[in-house]
């Protein structure tokens, strides 16, 4: 889960580390108060999780209330690279005098975490890496040991830090190490990392992301999910416990396993070039041992997308048996009528593996017109994408 | 011979008591596997029945190894539980622990790695999230159905468990000789390199399919790797062409960030050191079935 940078901001100063104060508001009356509070000049940021917002119009000086409540007024609402502004951060403004890059992040290849640090900051990194690599250091991390202070003062003067400067990194880095374990971020990058006139640290920016599978200890990271920002279907399969990314085609897609369900998405993809190119409309992982209740479910999100033309339910029997799946897709047919839903769309469903006959067998039994059997993934991706393409 | 997992092998099952376990116990043995005993120390003394076979509980794999020479464990505890079950296995120097769990927080798994390093790797951790190894005919150490297919001379590394389970379908008439499931997280203890070597090195496995996903770079890194290193046949299939950037695709590994970790420059890797990919799991096994019917 990517975080907004106001959240970010506030993430850092319940670590204690050094962050310039403001706030978050929805609305211009909230911008007031806002600003009120901080008193004298301020800066005023759209939240949004895109880069380019400066040059968009999205960050904006204010003196005073009037004028933060005007630019408030301006920015809230904007369009930035095709996301709304729905809040916008005020915050006092520094005095910037130097400008430093500072990131602790997930090293798959290697797997480990990564500091990288460099003293040209305030710009794209990677970019910066790519012109002068001499001053970007990237220094492994061991998630055992972690970074104590030495480890932070070997990373400061690698990196060239300013001798004025350097404890103050030094605290910096191990307070940010320390927010990076115990929040189970997977990225925290610090762009700038300031020093301000008057010689002291500050962290101008963040931008943090946070582990998903560790939200087990985090009761608090719930509360820091976008729920305006997430797609309403998403939201409607997460409430069920059903694992779904929405997409932009017609065909419906419900498999097991997430690797399938990806190479299902693609091989529809294949046949609808051959079919009006229609595309797959949607992920959906229903998972191992798919019972009717989850099979009804999911064809209830799927269905419920008015862009879907026809579905492809595509079950390998590993551990999940075959015969229960067919009992499952004709069980959960039954539900959604019984709750008032009208299925009028056709379902294609591939059965292979484990008990696959008897699966197969049920569903030709069961006779509905809605559902056709293909008994190979290609075979039946072409359907499907026929069935959609003719139902465009 | 196969790869890590043999008929010799003497598997314990941590987290054998609780529901996952204790079904996948009972297919493991079901499937030929030599399981000796579980771990709990909750429940150490105690026996399980397993449709006829009693298992000894054990209070740690220490005590399990001691008893019973187990050399393999597998690892069916709740995430919040993993490291610790990781890290035990690790401080016994057993010489194989697959972690089935799904869930498990990047950085447990960034630190029990960590600490399997500063113990001189002596265990092969393979997932978490993962299905875990079948050696078809010999021994099955996770939950890959044993009646998929017999034993054979293809090697197959997968980071997913269903497309694991197609292409040992889909090649079923020709078998393997073993089936990895090296997992879907973003950090795993056992990569597709470690899998290619080990097949490279088996006198039992004539060609290689390997099964990868958008994410990272891991198949980039092999496709290096096999051009230096492997001279048996490989064949590849690359799953997410059509996953849009920044979404998560079900794996906690399987997200394409900015330009990093496409479908298209796996595939372009592979190719360019001569590996043949599929656009299909089908198409990929007719790859791997020429391959073998020159031989």
């Amino acid at each position: 889960m990517d975080l907004y940078e106001y959240q970010g901001r506030d993430l850092f100063e319940r670590h204690g580390l050094p962050v310039l104060a403001g706030g978050v508001a929805t609305t211009p009356e909230e911008a007031r108060a806002i600003a009120e509070r901080l008193g004298g000049r301020v800066v005023v940021k759209a939240q949004v999780k895109v880069g380019g917002r400066g040059k968009a119009g999205g960050v904006k000086l204010a003196e005073g209330a009037e004028e933060t409540v005007a630019r408030a007024t301006d920015i809230l609402g904007m369009d930035i690279k095709g996301h709304t502004v729905h809040k916008v951060m005020i915050t006092v403004t520094a005095d910037v005098a130097e400008e430093y890059y500072f990131s602790y992040l997930l090293d798959r290849a290697n797997r480990t975490f990564l500091c990288i640090a460099s003293v040209a900051g305030g710009m794209d990194i990677e970019q910066v890496a790519a012109d002068t690599p001499d001053k970007v250091v990237k220094a492994p991390i061991d998630a055992v040991k972690g970074v104590d202070e030495a480890k932070a003062r070997e990373i400061v003067t690698a990196a060239g830090f300013p001798a004025e400067v350097a404890d103050q990194v030094v605290e910096i880095a191990v307070g940010l190490w320390q927010a990076f374990v115990a929040e189970d971020a997977t990225l925290v990058e610090v762009n700038p990392l300031a020093k301000n006139g008057d010689g002291r640290m500050l962290l101008l920016d963040a931008k943090i992301s946070l582990d998903e599978n560790a939200a087990f200890r985090h009761p608090d990271h719930e509360a820091l999910v976008d729920q305006a920002a997430v797609d309403p279907l998403e939201q409607a399969a997460k409430a069920k416990d059903l694992n779904y990314v929405k997409l932009d085609g017609e065909v419906g897609i419900i498999g097991n396993g997430a690797g399938l369900v990806m190479s299902t998405l693609d091989v529809v993809a294949y046949a609808g070039e051959r079919h009006g190119n229609v595309k797959p409309a949607n992920f959906l992982d229903i998972g191992g041992g798919a019972s009717a209740a989850v099979m009804a479910n999911g064809l209830e999100i799927v269905l419920s997308d008015p862009a879907v033309k026809s579905v492809f339910v595509n079950v390998f029997g590993g551990i999940t048996a075959c015969d229960e799946v067919a009992n499952g897709i004709i069980q959960a047919l039954a539900l959604l009528e019984q709750r008032g839903e009208q299925v009028t769309k056709p379902l294609v469903v591939r059965l292979d593996g484990n008990n696959a006959e008897a699966g197969r067998a049920i569903l030709d039994s069961a006779n509905n017109p809605l559902v056709q059997r293909v008994d190979t993934m290609d075979g039946a991706a072409e359907r499907a994408a026929e069935l959609a393409a003719a139902g465009v | 011979m196969a790869i890590w997992l043999t008929k010799d092998s003497k598997v314990i099952v941590q987290g054998m008591t609780g529901s996952e376990g204790s079904k996948h116990t009972r297919r493991m043995l079901a499937a030929g596997t030599n399981v000796v005993g579980g771990v709990n120390p909750r429940k150490a003394g105690q026996k399980v029945d397993f449709d006829g076979t009693e298992l000894p509980v054990f209070a740690s794999v220490a005590d399990a190894m001691a008893e019973t020479g187990a050399d393999v464990t597998v690892i069916f505890v709740p995430p919040q539980f993993t490291k610790a079950a990781v890290v035990e296995a690790i401080d016994a120097a057993i010489g194989l622990a697959v972690v089935i769990t799904e869930g498990v927080p990047v950085h447990d798994t960034a630190s029990f790695w960590a600490y399997n390093v500063s113990k001189g790797e002596q265990t092969r951790i393979v997932g978490p999230n993962c299905p875990g190894i079948a050696s078809p005919g010999a021994s099955n150490a996770g939950i890959i159905p044993a009646d998929i297919t017999g034993s054979g001379r293809i090697g197959l590394v997968s980071k997913s468990g269903t497309l694991t389970y197609q292409m040992m379908y889909e090649l079923r008439d020709i078998g393997f000789s073993t089936c990895v499931g090296i997992g879907g997280d973003p950090i795993i203890g056992t990569t597709h390199i470690d899998a290619l070597a080990a097949f490279e090195a088996d006198p039992e496995t004539d060609a290689i399919v390997m099964i990868g996903e958008i994410g990272g770079d891991a198949e980039e890194r092999a496709a290096e790797f096999i051009k230096a290193n492997v001279t048996k046949p490989v064949v590849g299939y690359i799953a997410g062409f059509t996953a849009p950037p920044g979404k998560t695709m079900g794996h906690a590994g399987a997200i394409i960030s900015g330009s990093a970790g496409t479908a298209e420059a796996k595939q372009a890797a592979l190719e360019a050191v001569g590996v043949k990919v599929g656009k299909t799991p089908t198409e990929t096994a007719k790859l791997m079935r020429e391959i073998m019917s020159g031989n």
